[in-house]
């Protein structure tokens, strides 16, 4: 199994379709994190300037960690789709290349050779995920330094500085988590088709039109919603509320689990029956 | 050659939606034989091919490998073949080795420390860390031969392991074919789409038609059976037809176009020859077919036609 698994990393290591999404990240983040720099203190302004009549401010207000929670919030609806770059190609890219002709005619198991590809995809999902959070907070606590976290949700909370860090840390986490469930998604498309592409379009028009069903208030709409499991991807938001909702977190991350290894079931259903024609 | 059978199989058939692949197949490899898998483009034999490597699911029969069973003794039997199917296709972004590597770590033995010498029986071992992306299809293929032999496999099939490659590179993989056979004692199911391949490396063959058996047997039997079909070709046809009608000689004679089909055994030809030219009658051409071959060609060109 430990061959088997490493190589799969190898080979996803060295294709090079594997960086697109590393490279997204890398010219995103601090792309946003330098125009937020020299936007400079007329953002905090601006900003502030309802808080202020209000609250007395005091310190740094637009710091690394405030940084970072924008940046999640912006960037949430995208990183599935880089997720999905990397992860539809998992089974979809042998087929391509014919290369299933030379992998499952070895005397190794299909569940085993699928279950390498699936901890694969996971990996790569949290590769991609954890470069995206020290290249987001990294950046942003070198430009902006550091300071207690603000949020302007639906309340408005301050999170203190000595806790803005883990709570950052376990919002990336539970990020992750969620793109797992994207990722197996990804993954079983990729498991009925020979072309790279079609997991990608796939999953993104299911996350896309679960999210407009999600957020049209029409009754039908409403009572499906709990079913969807574009519902609870924002789990990792309950990281900034006060207090943490620790029950909902945790409801959220069994759905998306189950949701996950539902995934993977019905792809090792297909896997292993599939005739290989590639 | 002994006559342990080390790949079976009892009716294997598959269905496409309607159409059926391949239908009650009924194959006998013996340990030892270069087993010539022949066929006309699209009869069948790549799909065969794949259910004996367990890429598809036979629709009815079953495969045996060594005695046993494929569905339920995959992995034991995989273990001891090694195999091609169609096009050789590798990871392209990685050198000949690294995929060797890969497939080497597929096996579980130590088949990884096969990996030179393979290299070395096809001829790869300078260009070995070069990415297969820069490889033309000549080398490609002889990967593809060299990835079938890690692990040193009692029975190796190979899917037209000649086609696309230049004379030069079909002779070189005939030879190597041919070595494999002599000197590493391996078992050799080859499938190709040319009797003339068939018939210089194979001892044994069966011949499949629209998915179904044909014919299968020895090479040098399968060739010899039945009468031989000879053509003479000569301007005075009615005067040899005299000649050949009252020499006995053969059990059949007419006329097609300006040539004479007469029906006879092989070891006659010469006679009949001299008969000819002794009675005055110049032979220009005396060609004699092969039942099996015409055969064979018939099937051949019918399939092209449609």
């Amino acid at each position: 199994m430990k061959t088997i698994l490493g190589n799969e990393i190898l080979k996803t290591s060295f294709k090079w379709r594997s960086y697109i999404s590393f490279l997204a990240i890398a010219a995103v983040v601090p792309l946003v994190e330098i125009a937020l720099k020299l936007q400079g203190t007329n953002m905090e302004r601006g900003m502030m300037r309802g808080l202020s009549q209000d609250f007395l401010l005091l310190g740094n207000i637009v710091n690394g960690y405030f940084v970072t929670q924008m940046i999640m919030n912006a960037l949430w609806i995208h990183v599935p789709f880089l997720v999905t770059l990397g992860a539809g190609d998992q089974l979809a890219g042998e087929a391509t290349a014919g290369t299933f002709r030379l992998l499952l005619t070895r005397p190794a198991s299909r569940s085993r050779i699928l279950l390498a590809k699936y901890a694969t995809t996971l990996l790569y999902a949290l590769a991609l995920v954890a470069f995206m959070a020290v290249l987001t907070v990294g950046l942003g606590v070198v430009l902006f330094g550091t300071g207690d976290l603000l949020i302007f949700g639906r309340t408005f909370v301050v999170v203190a500085e000595s806790e803005a860090l883990w709570r950052i840390g376990v919002a990336f986490a539970l990020a992750t988590w969620g793109m797992w469930t994207v990722a197996s998604l990804a993954f079983l498309f990729s498991s009925l088709v020979e072309n790279g592409i079609g997991p990608l379009i796939g999953t993104m028009a299911v996350i896309i039109v679960f999210y407009i069903v999600s957020n049209v208030p029409a009754d039908l709409f409403t009572a499906i919603k709990p079913y969807l499991f574009t519902s609870y991807l924002d789990l990792w938001q309950k990281m900034f509320e006060d207090p943490i909702p620790w029950n909902e977190v945790l409801h959220s991350v069994y759905i998306l689990g189950a949701f996950s290894i539902g995934f993977y079931a019905v792809t090792w259903y297909i896997f292993l029956r599939k005739d290989i024609l590639s | 050659m002994d006559d342990t059978i080390v790949l079976r199989t009892y009716g294997l058939a598959k269905r496409y939606r309607r159409r059926w692949a391949v239908r009650n197949l009924d194959l006998n490899v013996r340990r030892g034989e270069v087993f010539g898998f022949l066929g006309p483009n699209g009869a069948g034999k790549s799909t065969t091919i794949r259910m004996l490597l367990s890429l598809i699911r036979p629709t009815e029969g079953r495969v045996e490998l060594f005695g046993n069973p494929l569905t339920r003794r995959r992995r034991a039997g995989l273990r001891r073949i090694g195999g091609l199917v169609e096009r050789p296709d590798f990871y392209l972004y990685l050198s000949a080795r690294r995929n060797l590597e890969i497939i080497a770590s597929l096996r579980g033995d130590n088949s990884a420390s096969d990996i030179n010498p393979v290299l070395e029986t096809v001829g790869l071992s300078t260009r070995a860390h070069d990415k297969v992306k820069t490889y033309s299809h000549g080398m490609k293929q002889r990967l593809g031969i060299a990835q079938a032999l890690l692990g040193s496999p009692e029975l190796i099939i190979l899917d037209e392991p000649t086609s696309g490659l230049d004379p030069q590179g079909i002779k070189e993989v005939r030879e190597l074919i041919q070595r494999l056979s002599r000197e590493g004692r391996m078992t050799i199911f080859l499938s190709s789409h040319l009797l003339s391949e068939i018939e210089q490396t194979a001892t044994s063959m069966a011949i499949i038609n629209q998915g179904r058996l044909v014919v299968q047997g020895r090479v040098t039997e399968l060739l010899a059976s039945g009468e031989n079909i000879v053509r003479i070709e000569t301007p005075m046809v009615d005067n040899a037809l005299a000649v050949i009608a009252s020499s006995g000689l053969a059990t059949s004679a007419h006329v097609v176009g300006s040539m004479i089909e007469c029906s006879m055994p092989r070891e006659r030809v010469a006679d009949m020859n001299r008969l000819l030219v002794q009675a005055n009658i110049p032979v220009h051409a005396l060609v004699p077919k092969r039942s099996l071959e015409e055969f064979f060609l018939s099937i051949t060109e019918g399939a092209s036609d449609k």
